[in-house]
Parts: C-alpha cells; structure tokens; sequence
C-alpha cells in the first residue's frame, strides 16, 4: 500500500519538477544572451570617470550622454556610419531584386538552361578562390578604394537565390499559367506576380542581406584601409579592438600592425560601449519584427536543393 | 509560323525547333545572362588565380611572365611548421565548434519544445536570436569586457561562487583560448541553430506521442525514441553541410585575440594567408594556401554527400 501510494507521489510530482528546472534553464538562457549587451547598455549611458571604478552592471550609477555626444560629433566615425548606411540600403535593396530575378528564372520548369544554371550557381557556394586572387581580381578591376567594392562582389547570394527559388517553387503554378494564357510576359510575371507573392521570403532575405552588410569589415580592412572617406563602422570598431589588445598585450607581429596603423590611441571603454550600442542597435530594433518571417526562410533554406 | 517544311532534312529541323524555343524564352535568358556574366567575372575568374600557387609569383611580371616552378610552392608549404600548426588550430576549432554548436543547439530545441507557454516560449525565442545579429567585431568586444580581470563579469561570478580567488586572466592562456573560441560560436548562434530543429519538431506527428504516451512511455522516452529520430534527417542535412566548411573556424576571435603566447594555438589557416600574401607579400605560397583549404572543403563535401546517401538516403545534390 505504501510502496504504491509513493510511486503515485513520484509520478505526480515530476512534470512539476520538470517544468520548474526547465524554467530556470530558459531564465539562465535569456540572463546570458541578454546581459553581455545590456551591460555594455548600462556602461555607455554612464558617466565615464565614474565607469573606471568598475561595478557598473544592469544599470547606469551616474547617468551621463557625454559617451554619445563624444561619438556623434566625431567626425570619423559620422562618416563611418553614412558609409554603413549607404552600402547597407544598397546592397540590400539590389541584393533582393537579383536574387529574386535569379531565382524566378531558375524556378521556371520551361527554361532551357535551368539545370545548368542551378549548377553554376550551386558551384560557387562551395568553391572559392581565396583572398590573394580575390584581391588581384578587384585590384585589376580598379575596385581598390572604391565605393563598388562594397556593394559589387557580393551582390549574388547564391544561398539566397535558392531560398527564394524554393518559394517561388511551393506557389500554386495556376498563379503563373493564368498569366501565360493571357499574354503576359515573363518579365511582367516576375514583377507583378512572383515577387509580390514572395514578399515574406523576400523580408528575410532582405534581412539577411542587411545583416550581412551592416556586420562587415574585412572588405573595408583589406581593400579601402588606406581610405578615410570609406571607413565603415565596423572596421573603426575593429581598429579601435584592436589597438585595446594590443596595449594589454605587446606583440610585434607584423600582420596586427596593420589593423592598428591608424588608431594607437586606445579608446575608453565607455566610448567603445556607445560605439557598439550605435553598431548594433539598428539591427536589434528590426529583427523582432521580422520573427516571423526569417524563421519561416530559416525553414526553406533547410529544405535540400 | 509552327509549321516546318517537310523537304527540309531533319537537321535543319531540329536546330530551326531549337531556335525557336530559345526565342520564345529570350526574356528569361535576358533576366538571368548578365547574372551569369557577373558570377563569371567575380567567382569564377579568380580562379585563375590559382596558377599563381605553381609560380613564383611577382605582381611586376603578371601572370604571364612570373617563372613556373610546378609543385614547388606546395612541398615548402608541406614542410613549413607554421602551416600544420595553422591545420591543425583550424580543425581543433572547427570540430570543437561543430560538436557543441549540434549537442547545444539540439539540447536547446529539446528544452525550449517542452515549454508549455506560448508567450514565455515566443520571449525566450526571441531573446537567444539577438547574439546571431551582432556582428563578430561587437562579439569580440563583448567577450574582452566579460572575460577582463578588472571587473569582468565571469571573473566576478567565479569568485562570488567561491570557484576561484582572484581573477583569472582567461585570453592570455593558451589552454583557454579554443574553448572561448567554442563558447563564443555556442553563444552566438545556438538560439539561431535551433530555429530549423523546432520546425523541425513541430511537424512531427502528434499520434506517434499520444502512442507512446498510451504505451507507458514517460517524457524521457518521448524525447528519445520520438522528437530525436524524427529530427533525424535535418540534423544529417546540416551535418553535411556544415563539414564542407569544415576549414573555416571563424576569423575575428582568432585575429583579434590571438597574440603573444596564444599565438600557438589561435593561428589558424586564414591568418596564415592573410600573414603571408597580405603582410608578407609571398602571394604563391598564400593561394597554394588557400588551394588545399578548397579541395579540402570539396573532398568533404564530396564524401559525406556521398556516405549518408548510401546510408540515410539523405543527400543534398
């Protein structure tokens, strides 16, 4: 009777258990995806003499904007942050119209080359030249500090071209045969009924090309470093990362000195936390939003081929 | 206009059909050739590139008057320590970040699925996407704050926990380095990495739990012998993948806190070229480099395609 009246107890008492611990694990989750950046929040709103004698932790002691003041009116790194936002609003806008053309004429059955240009296309995912050759490339094409450089290599994202042609795949082909029968050619099809149905996938790789524009800094570092009027915000911050390496410890190695040649002043870290809260908040504002969609992209890029 | 005449010898014919179909589809050609064109230009030229791997290349002389010296470039490549140091700090890394970017984007998944609350569930979701979107530059500096020894804040929790007396100054040990490497990728992007592993849950049949659950089987059990088997194929998918890449480890936590006595074990595969084409100027032994990181990533790519359609019949081309 005991024995049995306990086992019932065990049973009862475990999803309960469960729940809680698997509740504290996601509470550990949100703490530490959350609190690196909300600290380096907390540090930048505040007073910077007072930040050097440390404790600063979820929220600002002495409020201060004098971080921000610092940087905006710092005329680097105004134009470091047109330059990301200029490259950032193209790229993204003519990443998303070529991939969504590619992609279009790939997902029709008709086309006569369509398994040939899958392949083409597919090849470059996985074979690439490499950094020296890459360089020649622009360096023959004139590109070296130039405003092109950010925009022109990248433009055709092959892994978005197949999320978007798996898209346009999974709609109702009545859609495309409908407009066919009435004369409608295939460029209007693509722009008056393939890419507006394809708008949620065109959303998260909208994003995703945003991100990958707005987040990089090697193309700024080994082909526009000599270039002042197109620095971009990463790369500032990496100089700047870099040459706080650098002071806590000493290394002669040559291929560092680069990053640091033009910064060897080591930037205080409460303007490097107002650096990257202004390097990071544009894309943290937008990404809730677009939940939906990218986990809906995430999703379709999953599917094989 | 359709019809052909029939005097004319099959040929002919043929190659008037074909024309005829080609100038039916001349506007997706004219959609996607100048597509074509500009991979052609961007992706594929450069690899011509890689007869600078067989030169001893001089940017004076160009591609055409550099003098050739076949396999040379390669057997001093082989020979140099500096480069299987860089191999093997890139496959440590690479593994290490592979191993624990599945076990903890899986275990996440796992966890995340057993929460009841859409509400609670849709927060935590939304909060383990946000490190995805920092750059790595900003995740570098985010780790140097966390891990410094005035005030970093793991130190801080590691000596109120009593673990550990005073600070410990964790990016200048070399026994450290890969596993803040490691951390930092599983920081990054398990909340990400689990996205495609919940849809894949979701869409499991709702019958074959209730089945389990008439059979007696507890939670545990629904976890093992249900939700993991049936997000089988997806992680095989992503396993192969991601063993194409499996040379690339990453690049900034490397670049940038690898210096002084890390410099052992940081160094990986891309600094090394970027050290010797870039700063050093030895573009030959840089793009020999970067060959064997190619065939390296196409052999993988090659063969676990190859292994788990034989053995899964999941495969990705």
């Amino acid at each position: 009777m005991i024995a049995s009246k306990k086992k019932f107890k065990l049973g009862s008492i475990e999803p309960i258990v469960f729940r809680t611990v698997n509740t504290i694990i996601m509470l550990i989750v949100i703490v530490v995806m959350l609190y690196p950046f909300w600290n380096t929040v907390a540090v930048s709103l505040n007073n910077p003499q007072d930040t050097l004698k440390g404790g600063i932790t979820l929220f600002p002691r002495i409020f201060s904007t004098y971080n921000y003041e610092t940087v905006f009116k710092n005329r680097l790194l105004l134009i470091a942050s047109v330059n990301s936002v200029l490259r950032t609003g193209i790229s993204t806008i003519l990443g998303v119209i070529v991939a969504a053309m590619i992609a279009y004429v790939l997902s029709r059955p008709e086309f006569l080359w369509r398994k040939f240009a899958t392949r083409y296309f597919l090849v470059t995912m996985y074979v690439s030249a490499g950094l020296i050759p890459n360089y020649f490339l622009i360096r023959d094409l004139g590109m070296i500090n130039d405003f092109s450089v950010y925009i022109l290599p990248g433009l055709v994202s092959v892994f978005n071209v197949i999320v978007v042609r798996s898209y346009i795949k999974s709609l109702p082909s009545s859609l495309f045969e409908a407009a066919f029968i009435d004369g409608v050619g295939h460029f209007r099809c693509f722009l008056l009924i393939a890419m507006p149905c394809s708008k949620p996938v065109l959303a998260t790789v909208a994003l995703w090309c945003a991100v990958g524009a707005w987040n990089s800094w090697f193309d700024t570092f080994i082909y526009c470093s000599s270039d002042e009027n197109l620095t971009t915000l990463q790369y500032e911050m990496m100089k700047m990362l870099a040459a706080a390496m650098s002071s806590s410890s000493r290394s002669g190695d040559a291929i560092y000195q680069a990053g640091q040649a033009a910064s060897n002043m080591v930037t205080p870290v409460s303007i490097r936390a107002a650096i990257t809260v202004v390097a990071a908040v544009p894309i943290l504002v937008v990404y809730p939003f677009l939940q939906k969609y990218f986990v809906k992209g995430v999703m379709i890029g999953s599917v094989k081929e | 206009m359709t019809e052909l005449n029939p005097a004319l010898p099959r040929a002919t014919k043929k190659w008037k059909k074909t024309l005829r179909l080609y100038s039916q589809q001349k506007s997706l050609f004219f959609m996607i050739l100048p597509w074509m064109i500009f991979t052609f230009i961007f992706n594929y030229l450069p690899l011509t590139g890689w007869i600078m791997a067989f030169q001893n290349f001089r940017p004076g002389k160009g591609y055409w008057k550099s003098p050739f010296v076949g396999f040379d470039q390669f057997a001093f490549l082989f020979r140099e320590q500096g480069f299987w140091r860089a191999f093997r700090n890139t496959l440590a890394m690479s593994t290490m970040n592979l191993v624990f970017g599945f076990v903890f984007a899986i275990g996440f998944a796992l966890l995340l699925n057993e929460i009841k609350n859409t509400y609670f569930k849709r927060t935590v979701q939304t909060i383990s996407y946000l490190p995805h979107f920092l750059s790595w530059i900003i995740v570098c500096g985010l780790i140097s704050n966390i891990l410094s020894t005035s005030d970093g804040a793991f130190n801080n929790l590691l000596m109120w926990l009593g673990i550990i007396d005073k600070p410990i100054l964790w990016l200048g040990e070399p026994k450290y380095f890969w596993w803040i490497v490691a951390f930092a990728n599983v920081w990054k992007e398990t909340g990400w990495n689990s996205i495609i592993y919940l849809a894949a849950m979701s869409s499991i049949d709702t019958s074959l739990y209730e089945a389990c659950e008439i059979d007696g089987g507890n939670r545990y059990r629904k976890m093992w012998h249900i939700t993991l088997p049936g997000i089988r194929p997806t992680i095989l998918v992503l396993l192969i993948m991601n063993l194409g890449f499996i040379l690339n480890a990453g690049f900034e936590v490397q670049y940038l806190f690898g210096r002084g006595l890390v410099m052992d074990v940081s160094e990986t595969i891309d600094i090394f070229v970027l050290k010797y084409g870039i700063t050093l100027g030895n573009y030959s032994l840089a793009t020999a480099a970067g060959i064997f990181k190619s065939v390296i990533s196409i052999f993988m790519i090659v063969t676990t395609n190859y292994l788990s359609g034989k053995i899964e019949d999941e495969r990705l081309f």
